[in-house]
């Protein structure tokens, strides 16, 4: 805890990122967004579609949610509702983005399109933003730290995919096709990553 | 739709379980249930949650615009949740420390807008009470189950009493109250769930 306010900033920023994405992982450590995650990643290319559009979402949400928290909420002892407007940040943005793309570009529009109404709900998004209050970061360490959970979760359900189009044709057991053998690939992952934990301590 | 309230509810408990069945809420399942006491807590939380909100969004469901309906019912869902968490908060501090932030994610768990979505909008306030009373179970029935098995192996613990088999001969399994043990057991009580009850046909609905 002590460590990351005697970096320079930019130290601080990339060791942010890097843990936030690798050793608090946030799909198989955290186990956010595992409900979108179970029902989209059955190809690698819609996997990496999702993945882009909560990069992208993270990364603004946490930031925007940020601003908002210290600047409305905290002045004005406000912190109680600090769920509600979270939620409130969320679903207003992820509906301007889908209005601003929908407007200048209808190829992105199309490939991104179905995502965005899933990415409300998704729990990593209003995670991320939750877990910040519990961390003594600023402004700029509260964008790393959303946008390397955002990747460390693109990571995560790509390879997911990836694996998932392999065993596709494969005979499972009765009842283990499907989540249940999906739960087991990403336990298998989560072991992986937790050898990870323990080299960066934020 | 003229299902009677033991039906449905049996519907919500077991039929159309919402963690093994429609594999919704999956998220808080897995983070809380390496303790038997955050575990209990988390599933008061979903079930106050998800049978109030029913509730109340199908006593407004013909005032709702359908166009702005997502928004509202995540309102309604994040007034309870926000009641749920000044609740626990003053009864444990300690355990709010702890799920504090998968408290506030009730507001995104797939089983509250799941049954906000799929029945409440459409049925009397009665039946969506017992229905989300019947999921709020359903879900809870599946978390104490996983985590009745990953406290004991884990921390040799149940609700923090110490087993007599942990001072004698148990080696605690450290790998069970870290993600991939939730994720294992999941796995296990999906399997096994699916085929104690075998796949329901269609929903007409």
């Amino acid at each position: 805890m002590t460590a990351i306010q005697d970096m320079s900033l930019f130290t601080s920023i990339i060791v942010i990122f890097i843990s936030a994405a690798f050793t608090d992982n946030i799909l198989l450590a955290r186990f956010l967004g595992m409900c979108s995650c179970l029902g989209v990643s059955k190809k690698v290319d819609t996997s990496m579609g999702l993945g882009a559009a909560v990069v992208f979402v993270t990364a603004s949400t946490a930031a925007l949610n940020y601003l908002v928290y210290q600047y409305i909420l905290i002045p004005f002892h406000l912190e109680f509702l600090r769920l509600i407007t979270f939620i409130i940040v969320i679903a207003a943005f992820v509906q301007l983005i889908e209005m601003i793309i929908e407007r200048f570009s209808p190829a992105l529009y199309n490939a991104l399109g179905i995502f965005l109404p899933l990415i409300t709900v998704n729990c990593a998004i209003l995670g991320i933003s939750l877990f910040m209050l519990n961390k003594p970061y600023g402004f700029w360490q509260t964008f790393a730290f959303g946008l390397g959970g955002g990747f460390g979760w693109f990571l995560a359900i790509t390879l997911i995919g990836g694996i998932r189009e392999k065993i596709r044709e494969e005979s499972l057991p009765n009842g283990l096709a499907g989540p249940g053998i999906t739960l087991i690939i990403i336990g298998i992952m989560s072991l992986a990553f937790v050898g990870f934990s323990g080299m960066i301590k934020i | 739709m003229a299902d009677t309230a033991k039906k449905i509810f049996i519907k919500g408990l077991w039929e159309e379980n919402p963690i093994f069945r429609q594999v919704l809420g999956v998220c808080s399942t897995l983070a809380v249930t390496n303790l038997l006491v955050n575990t209990l807590f988390m599933c008061f939380g979903v079930m106050f949650t998800t049978a109030l909100s029913s509730l109340t969004i199908s006593i407004l469901r013909n005032y709702i615009p359908r166009r702005i309906r997502m928004i509202v019912q995540v309102l309604i869902i994040a007034s309870y949740v926000m009641m749920v968490d000044i609740i626990i908060k003053a009864l444990n501090p300690d355990i709010h420390r702890f799920i504090g932030p998968y408290v506030g994610l009730i507001i995104t768990n797939c089983i509250i807008m799941g049954r906000a979505e799929a029945f409440a909008s459409q049925n009397r306030p009665w039946s969506s009470f017992i229905d989300g009373i019947a999921s709020g179970l359903g879900y809870s029935l599946i978390l104490v189950a996983i985590a009745l098995i990953r406290e004991p192996l884990g921390f040799g613990t149940i609700l923090g009493y110490v087993l007599p088999a942990r001072e004698v001969w148990w080696h605690q399994w450290t790998i069970m109250v870290m993600p991939p043990g939730a994720f294992f057991m999941l796995a296990i009580a999906t399997w096994i769930g699916r085929n104690l009850s075998p796949a329901t046909p269609k929903r007409q609905g």
